[in-house]
């Protein structure tokens, strides 16, 4: 089954399938079958992302204060081109139905809204001007040399492992 | 060549490197950009427990902790071969009223008078630290998503979820930084 695209996936993996994209933007069923090295492409483009990151100093507590306390134009320009460019890319996508490069037809998940993204948000927010790093900088910092940040980052770890273990019990 | 890569990046540069992440992953494997996930996926992978929302196949979504990995990496890089000597330009207004809170150190990218082992058993570290790291973590994931997740992706392709996300880390953000952080920050 190595390599090639194959029938329906079960019922088993599409259950699979549903409790990952439980509050997540980030999943994909793929029905190619790829060794494990072909991540590295992902790995690749990360370390490209890394060193933006820490250059355009994102990664900095500074930068977020500025950005928060409407004193810097930085973050802003950094977020909203970004913004920019990736809804042209999609917008190209698309328009034009391309494809992977494995040939597959590129899917989109539709985020549906619950009130998580309301409180969520918020505890997101008092966090992320706390720490100065949201979850992608938590890792360019330990990466950059701020080791201490392992302590921030095993503290995300716990609260991510805590809203799982709560999930059911939170209005959403 | 090298001196330029080593001053500040523009912000537009950074933003369109950043922006280009979203074909790039659905170009080559069908992946949206997320990077909050990979803090759920290494939850299923070490300490699933009993928890229903943890059993899943994780591996499936091993990507994203190669992505992750590469940020790490990256980071070192540039931290290691592109470092800049000189102080960050912090915005003036910034660093004058930080100047008043006593975080007057802009040397590094983080103020050292908060995040370094020393602080770690402080008030001050139970807060910046555990406590902050723990509303990212549980935020992100209640909201399901983060900054690249909704901000970038989900705005992207145009889903208003994303956007009322978007809104309220801007919320919070904003009310953490005018109205609690200054009493956090004389701790």
């Amino acid at each position: 089954m190595q390599n090639e695209i194959h029938q329906a996936p079960s019922a088993e993996a599409m259950a699979d399938l549903q409790t990952r994209e439980q509050d997540s933007i980030c999943v994909n069923e793929s029905t190619l079958d790829h060794p494990w090295w072909y991540n590295f492409k992902y790995a690749a483009w990360g370390i490209l992302f890394g060193i933006v990151f820490v250059k355009a100093e994102i990664v900095s507590w500074f930068r977020i204060q500025e950005m928060f306390r409407f004193e810097s134009f930085h973050m802003y320009g950094v977020i909203g081109t970004a913004v920019m460019v990736g809804l042209i890319s999609v917008l190209i996508i698309r328009r034009m139905k391309a494809r992977t490069i494995y040939g597959e037809e590129i899917h989109i998940p539709a985020k549906t809204f619950n009130k998580g993204q309301v409180f969520g948000g918020l505890i997101f927010g008092l966090g992320w001007a706390i720490t100065g790093a949201c979850p992608g900088p938590l890792f360019a910092q330990i990466g950059a040399g701020y080791s201490v940040i392992i302590v921030t980052f095993l503290s995300a770890l716990l609260g991510t492992y805590v809203y799982g273990a709560f999930r059911e019990k939170l209005p959403h | 060549m090298l001196e330029t890569l080593k001053q500040p990046w523009p912000w537009y540069v950074a933003g369109a490197l950043i922006g280009l992440t979203v074909p790039y992953l659905l170009l080559v494997g069908n992946k949206t950009f997320g990077i909050s996930s990979s803090l759920r996926h290494l939850c299923a992978a070490c300490i699933p427990g009993d928890i229903k929302f943890f059993k899943y196949d994780w591996r499936k979504e091993a990507w994203n902790l190669f992505f992750v990995g590469g940020i790490a990496a990256g980071a070192f890089l540039a931290a290691t071969f592109l470092s800049d000597p000189n102080p960050i330009a912090l915005a003036e207004p910034t660093q004058a009223y930080l100047a008043t809170k006593g975080i007057s150190d802009t040397s590094h990218l983080s103020p050292a008078e908060i995040f370094s082992w020393e602080q770690l058993f402080t008030v001050r570290g139970l807060v910046f630290f555990v406590i902050g790291g723990f509303l990212v973590g549980f935020g992100t994931r209640y909201a399901g998503g983060c900054t690249s997740g909704h901000a970038i992706m989900g705005l992207s392709s145009l889903q208003w979820p994303s956007l009322v996300a978007t809104v309220m880390f801007m919320v919070g953000g904003i009310a953490m930084t005018w109205l609690i952080l200054p009493y956090l920050l004389t701790l």
